[in-house]
């Protein structure tokens, strides 16, 4: 049987030459198909005498499965060609920008804002915000600043045409603190709060605008001291500036509704301010008249209060060197808070 | 309060050099601002006496002058200054001095030189050749008694500072030197030396009758007629040196004595032409309608709230703030009349800001002056006038009428601890009221200490118990209090998971692609008509400029102006946004924990889209942003309710483009193409898209309620209808999901054609339709049952077929 030997060889020869799976199918009919040398060949069994028909026949079964072991083979082999080219065709330029929006972002003041609230938030304060339209009560007279007062000088107000019950024109709020009024009345001590907000002033210049944000914090309890106030605001200042390079003073200050009264000063260790005291909040501890105005009793509960500029810590956190830039809305300016 | 540093060194001399004392002023509460030496470093320059003057033998503009400097022979200057005469004294830098020279540059080195064939050996000295002024239009004059080779410094006291105090309001008591000079005393426990205080003894008798008719204006008043001073009298060289370091103008004598007095003790006065007065003084509140002209000319008119000083004519002075021109002591005056008064606080507090100015007299009766000096102030005043003018006084008379109470203010030692939270000792307590000038008795002793503490009469800021406490702490040293972290119960706080803060909102807004902004509240009225057609907005009274003068009730303005801004600078897509506050008239707020009544302050979020729908790209084609890019920048600002869209008109957006936003039944604000109006008016190119919409319906989430899964699949069929071209998607939605059969669980619209082969004035709009029933699987026939319910109920209410 030379024959068949030669036919599998014919066989492997022409299916390693097919160019396609096409091409192949048609090679394998030449074999195994109806008209196939195989199959003829398989065909012709019945023709043998009997004692040579097995041993025939397995060998035609032999070279039958070398033929279809090969043809599966090349089979495969041709779809992974296949596979491959269509994946190199299909290959793109993955260092190419994705499709779709890019990210705005928050405005670096309001960043701040919200450092701040996750700071306090961190010892238990909870967060207030209240009227920007005020009553003269709430801004200055409960604030222990009534009519005349040379503090009022202090702070240069807005006023608005229309007027509160009193009579009085209201005004825009010159400062954070009438939200401590109006917190600590309508909640008991203790009272942990702080809130941030839009304030305003008459003033505008390179450092001043008219304006502006601050935060109120106020603590009351039947124990917080001066010394605490001087422990929590410090804290403040070092986690905010992720730092502990960081000097703070407590200087004697007046403001109506604190007594004692601190102006707070910081210095960094480190960087283009280093070494310059530099201002950053007024605070003290409540007045009592303020504390009676919150309708409790100023022999049973004691604490303090600040408020802090956000633009000034902003300018201090960034190293931003004009004020101007977070109210002009340019988008050069503030991407770069994104 | 600014004062010159070696004036208070003649009060009081504390071990100190100037950086520790400043150190010392600003951490007891006198904030020192600013500390300025009066000149610049340089030496070897001395007063020197120019003994002639002759030609320059090459030179027209230059004088060669022999000058004599004290020692050896007189020296050969070559000089250039216009006012060299023979005579003069002037300062001469001798060789080997070095000079300040320009502001900024290099020092100037003094060596021989010669000038033009002429040697010069030194330099005669103009004013800004000394860094002391800008001053160079000659030789610095100095006074004739000036010493001959004395050294310039020591002449003029150069080596001196001029310290710049930031005074708060309660401590008037420090705006004089005398007051400082008492604060450092008690700061330090060095001795003072107080100014000289002799009582004068009159000359002549005759006094003015002053009548006190207003007892809570004016406590006290106390006068002196001065007859025959010299009005043309120079001023001391000590007291203009003193007075100009201290921020004053010299005037005349007799005026630069008041102001001195002033300075020196804190005890304002004023001095009036006693020839021009008629009759004698009363002090009594204004009446509606007199008019007074003052000393810096403005004409004020009073009414019963104003103290005025009269004379039988009428008003001739504004208590406390500043006198009137009739009676004013000019350079002819020979005869005067010295006022020296107690004017309560109440009674001036506000006055003159009211006229729009201040005096430095004003300053003080409105913090509160020491009511027990007005006899110091009116001898030390005297002494200096008859010591530099001449004259014959007469006889102090002193009007006394109610004066403030000194009530004994009560400090326990425990509180004290209790507010600074350090146990002050005892002893320090005690020691801090003796420095103060407090007269203290203590009662109790330990935890029971009590001080009760009578303030003196110059201090107006002592009258609780906190008031000591502060002078306590302050004293002690607010850097010896330690910074401790409070203890406290350790409660928990956490936001509620049924909120939403406003950062969450500025996350959604932000993660789209808008930057946030901050606006200012206040606006350009033609802002409010044109965005938000208000035509009465809230006015302010005093706006910093006309283009802030109401307060916004829409966010949109600013916005607007935001987009106009960064086009003019090269941006061409914008996306921005800001969370803030708008403010209107509203009736129905009453006042509340949280409310001002009338005027309703909620909080607004608002954005603009201007630009390509997206960053021009490879990937995408190049559109301009429009309505439905924004529909879904703002989604996500809603949880748990779905905001329905119905078209509506909005003043700033563009009709047809412009849709209200409604949740839970209420309309929350505005989405739209900014009018196309209002795009020419404020030179954009295109309408941008807007949206403003209150914050606080966004503010919750609804908490999730488990809901058992389905195990059966859900049937989903698409039908497509032909409606008329102006039939509302969302109406149709809402007519299949509303339809009242509980087993449609879904509906969404796939597709929106408008093409050739649609029936004239129809569109198709094609609808995916989700159906399931939880207990069992719907069979075709219930599927085809729904979807002929639903084809129904369209076909009748928007006139639809089933486009097949």
């Amino acid at each position: 049987m030379q024959d068949l030997e030669r036919i599998v060889a014919d066989a492997l020869a022409q299916f390693a030459q097919a160019a396609d799976s096409a091409e192949l199918e048609r090679i394998k009919a030449g074999y195994l198909g109806r008209e196939g040398v195989l199959t003829i060949q398989l065909k012709g069994l019945g023709k043998l005498p009997a004692e040579d028909r097995r041993e025939v026949g397995a060998r035609i079964n032999a070279a039958k499965v070398a033929i279809e072991t090969a043809l599966n083979d090349r089979r495969e082999g041709i779809e992974r060609a296949q596979l491959e080219a269509r994946l190199a065709e299909e290959s793109i330029d993955v260092t190419l920008p994705g499709r779709g929006r890019e990210r705005g972002g928050i405005h670096p003041v309001i960043r701040t804002w919200q450092r701040i609230e996750g700071i306090f938030r961190s010892i238990g304060f909870d967060v207030a915000d209240g009227p920007e339209i005020e009553t003269d009560w709430y801004n200055f007279t409960a604030l222990n600043n009534p009519l005349n007062h040379p503090a009022r000088s202090m702070q240069d107000t807005f006023y608005i045409e229309d007027k509160d019950a009193n009579g009085l024109h209201l005004l825009l709020r010159t400062h954070t603190s009438p939200m401590q009024v109006r917190y600590a009345r309508t909640h008991t001590p203790p009272i942990k709060v702080i809130a941030p907000g839009r304030t305003y002033r008459v003033d505008s210049d390179a450092t001043h605008s008219p304006m502006f944000h601050q935060v109120e914090g106020l603590w009351i309890d039947e124990h917080i001291s001066f010394a605490d106030l001087k422990g929590v605001y410090t804290d403040f200042l070092r986690r905010f500036f992720e730092t502990d390079a960081l000097e703070v003073r407590f200087r004697p200050s007046y403001f109506p509704f604190t007594e004692p009264s601190a102006e707070i000063d910081m210095a960094f260790q480190t960087g283009p301010s280093q070494g310059r005291w530099l201002e950053i909040s007024g605070s003290g501890q409540v007045h009592p008249q303020v504390i009676r105005n919150f309708g409790l009793d100023p022999e049973r509960y004691v604490g303090f209060a600040f408020g802090s500029g956000l633009e000034r810590l902003t300018m201090l956190r960034y190293g931003i060197d004009d004020l101007r830039l977070f109210f002009e809305g340019d988008l050069r300016f503030l991407r770069q808070f994104a | 309060m600014q004062f010159s540093e070696q004036w208070l060194r003649a009060l009081i001399d504390p071990p100190l050099d100037t950086v520790a004392l400043n150190h010392l002023l600003t951490m007891s509460g006198l904030e020192v601002e600013s500390c300025e030496g009066v000149a610049p470093a340089f030496d070897q320059v001395v007063v020197g006496l120019v003994a002639s003057v002759a030609p320059h033998p090459n030179a027209d503009r230059l004088r060669v002058c022999q000058v004599d400097v004290g020692a050896g022979a007189p020296l050969n200057i070559v000089c250039g200054a216009p006012n060299v005469v023979a005579g003069m004294k002037a300062p001469v830098a001798l060789v080997g001095a070095k000079l300040p020279g320009e502001a900024g540059g290099k020092s100037l080195a003094i060596a021989p030189v010669v000038m033009r064939g002429v040697e010069s050996k030194g330099m005669l000295c103009s004013a800004r050749e000394l860094g002391l002024s800008q001053d160079h239009s000659g030789l610095l004059s100095l006074a004739s008694d000036a010493k001959v080779g004395s050294s310039i410094r020591e002449t003029l006291a150069l080596d001196d500072s001029i310290i710049l105090i930031k005074l708060t309001p309660n401590r008037a008591d420090c705006l004089s030197m005398l007051g400082i000079a008492r604060e450092v005393a008690a700061l330090t426990g060095t001795a003072m030396t107080p100014p000289p205080v002799t009582a004068v003894p009159a000359s002549l008798k005759e006094a003015l009758p002053v009548k006190l008719s207003a007892p809570t204006g004016c406590g006290r008043f106390t006068g002196r007629i001065i007859r025959g001073v010299n009005p043309r009298a120079p001023t001391p060289e000590w007291m203009r040196r003193r007075l100009e370091r201290a921020g004053q103008r010299c005037i005349s004598a007799l005026v630069d004595v008041t102001n001195y007095v002033m300075l020196e003790l804190g005890r304002p006065l004023h001095v009036y032409d006693l020839d021009k007065l008629q009759g004698g003084i009363d002090v009594r509140f204004g009446r509606l309608g007199e008019t007074l002209k003052l000393l810096n000319e403005q004409t004020v008119t009073l009414d019963e709230s104003v103290l005025a000083i009269c004379d039988d004519r009428g008003p001739i002075g504004l208590a406390g703030i500043m006198g009137g021109d009739s009676t004013k002591a000019d350079d002819t005056t020979t005869n005067v009349f010295l006022e020296s008064a107690f004017f309560f606080p109440d009674a001036i507090a506000g006055r003159a800001r009211r006229f729009n100015f201040a005096s430095d007299a004003s300053h003080r009766f409105e913090r509160g002056v020491d009511f027990d000096n007005n006899i110091d102030g009116i001898e030390r005043a005297t002494r200096l006038i008859l010591d530099l003018c001449g004259g014959e006084p007469g006889p102090t008379m002193d009007t006394r009428g109610v004066l403030p109470e000194r009530a004994p203010v009560r400090m326990r030692l425990a509180r004290a601890h209790k507010i600074i939270g350090v146990a002050v000792p005892e002893a320090d307590v005690r020691q801090t009221f003796r420095r103060l000038g407090f007269a203290t008795t203590i009662e109790g002793a330990g935890d029971k200490t009590v001080y009760v503490v009578t303030p003196p009469s110059y201090r107006f800021d002592i009258t609780i118990e906190e008031d000591l406490i502060e002078e306590v702490a302050r004293v002690y040293g607010f850097e010896r209090i330690p910074a401790n972290p409070p203890m406290a119960r350790a409660t928990m706080t956490y936001p509620l998971e049924s909120s939403r803060s406003l950062y969450d909102l500025r996350e959604v807004i932000a993660a789209a692609g808008y930057q946030e902004v901050v606006n200012f509240s206040f606006v350009d009225a033609t802002w409010e008509t044109d965005f938000g057609a208000e035509s009465s907005p809230i006015r302010l009274l005093n706006p910093i400029a006309n283009q802030y003068s109401v307060m916004r009730s829409t966010l949109l303005g600013g916005l607007v102006a935001n987009v106009q801004y960064n086009l003019n600078r090269q941006a061409d897509r914008i996306r921005v946004f800001e969370v803030g506050r708008i403010y209107r008239r509203r009736t129905d707020i009453a006042d509340g924990p949280l409310a001002v009544k009338g005027i309703d302050q909620p909080i607004h979020i608002a954005g603009i889209a201007y630009g390509q729908s997206v960053e021009e790209q490879w990937g995408a084609t190049k559109r301009f942003v429009d309505f439905f890019d924004v529909k879904s920048d703002i989604a996500l600002l809603w949880q748990g309710a779905t905001p329905k869209f119905q078209a509506g008109r909005h003043p700033a957006m563009q009709p047809g483009r412009c849709a209200s936003v409604e949740i839970k039944g209420a309309i929350v604000g505005w989405l739209g193409e900014l009018h196309p109006r209002l795009a020419q008016k404020y030179d954009l190119p295109r309408s941008p898209v807007v949206f403003e919409f209150a914050t606080a319906p966004s503010l919750g989430r609804p908490i999730p309620v488990f809901e058992a899964v389905s195990k059966l699949p859900a049937v989903v069929r698409d039908q497509a209808f032909w409606v008329p071209d102006t039939t509302l998607a969302g109406a149709m939605l809402e007519a299949i999901l509303g339809s009242g059969i509980a087993l449609v669980k879904a509906a969404n619209v796939f597709d929106l054609y408008r093409g050739d082969s649609a029936p004239k004035g129809r569109k198709s709009l094609a609808f995916r339709i989700v159906m399931q029933d939880t207990e069992r699987t719907l069979t075709d026939a219930e599927v085809e049952e729904i979807l002929a319910r639903i084809r129904t109920n369209l076909t009748t209410k928007f006139n639809a077929s089933l486009r097949t």
